[in-house]
């Protein structure tokens, strides 16, 4: 069997799928984000191969929209981590009660 | 044909590498797992003929974010305590096996229209007309260079010593 658009977006889910159990389930918060990264990355993987399906180019210019915004994400959310390892001395996510009233 | 094997073997180590970060003990080869995943992400590209993109993949998240991570790895110095699961582990699975069956019959079910057209090749013009040209994604192109700047801004502000 050739490999058609429904491959590449199985291939798509599965990182997707993978990507959330590990969003939903570590405590360690840098791979938290990197789970994130992984699920950006499946989503991005569905979009291009819709537009080679699909013979239109509008959706390879919204991964690199989808890029920008991850390259952001991940500024941030680094940036983000280092500040609370500083204050709180851990990056574990079930110790981060900052923000539980 | 080539191109099959070729998407097979990128596809395999893909989500081996991806099953290896969220499994593995040790979150700096969990990071470096992180970054064989974004490179056979890349060769995807590829086979789907998306040449700039490829490019593009390995110079952000290949160079820039996996750098960072990495980075983060080492400034947290949490690495020693590995990575456990929490006590969501159990309903994570489920949630993610549910997406997981609901996402393949989803796609198996559906009747796709596929164009039999063969892609554009070289992709550089054609994303860039798309972009710049008439009706294209200018504005979205500015607020993503505003986005970009507040990010790095808003990166420094966090992590500056008082």
């Amino acid at each position: 069997m050739a490999v058609g658009l429904e491959h590449f977006l199985i291939l798509s889910a599965v990182l997707f799928a993978i990507g959330l159990y590990g969003v939903l389930a570590k405590r360690n918060a840098v791979v938290i984000l990197m789970s994130i990264e992984i699920m950006l990355t499946a989503v991005n993987i569905a979009m291009v191969a819709f537009s080679r399906y699909s013979h239109t180019i509008s959706g390879q210019v919204f991964v690199i929209f989808i890029m920008v915004v991850a390259a952001a994400e991940a500024a941030v959310g680094l940036a983000l981590i280092i500040a609370i390892y500083r204050s709180r001395k851990t990056v574990d996510v079930e110790k981060f009660d900052l923000m539980k009233w | 044909m080539g191109l099959d094997i070729a998407f097979w073997v990128l596809a395999v180590v893909s989500v081996g590498a991806a099953l290896a970060v969220v499994l593995m003990h040790d979150i700096f080869r969990a990071a470096l797992f992180l970054v064989l995943c974004f490179f056979t992400v890349a060769g995807i590209y590829i086979t789907l003929s998306a040449d700039f993109l490829a490019g593009a993949q390995v110079l952000i998240y290949v160079g820039a974010i996996g750098v960072l991570i990495l980075f983060a790895i080492m400034l947290t110095r949490e690495s020693r305590r590995g990575s456990p699961s929490g006590r969501l582990r159990l309903p994570a699975l489920l949630i993610g096996l549910l997406f997981l069956v609901t996402m393949i019959f989803v796609v198996v079910s559906t009747d796709w229209h596929v164009t039999s057209e063969l892609p554009t090749e070289p992709t550089t013009t054609a994303i860039a007309q798309s972009i710049f040209g008439e009706d294209g994604f200018v504005l979205a192109f500015e607020i993503a260079a505003a986005l970009l700047l507040a990010a790095v801004i808003g990166a420094i502000v966090l992590v500056r010593e008082k």
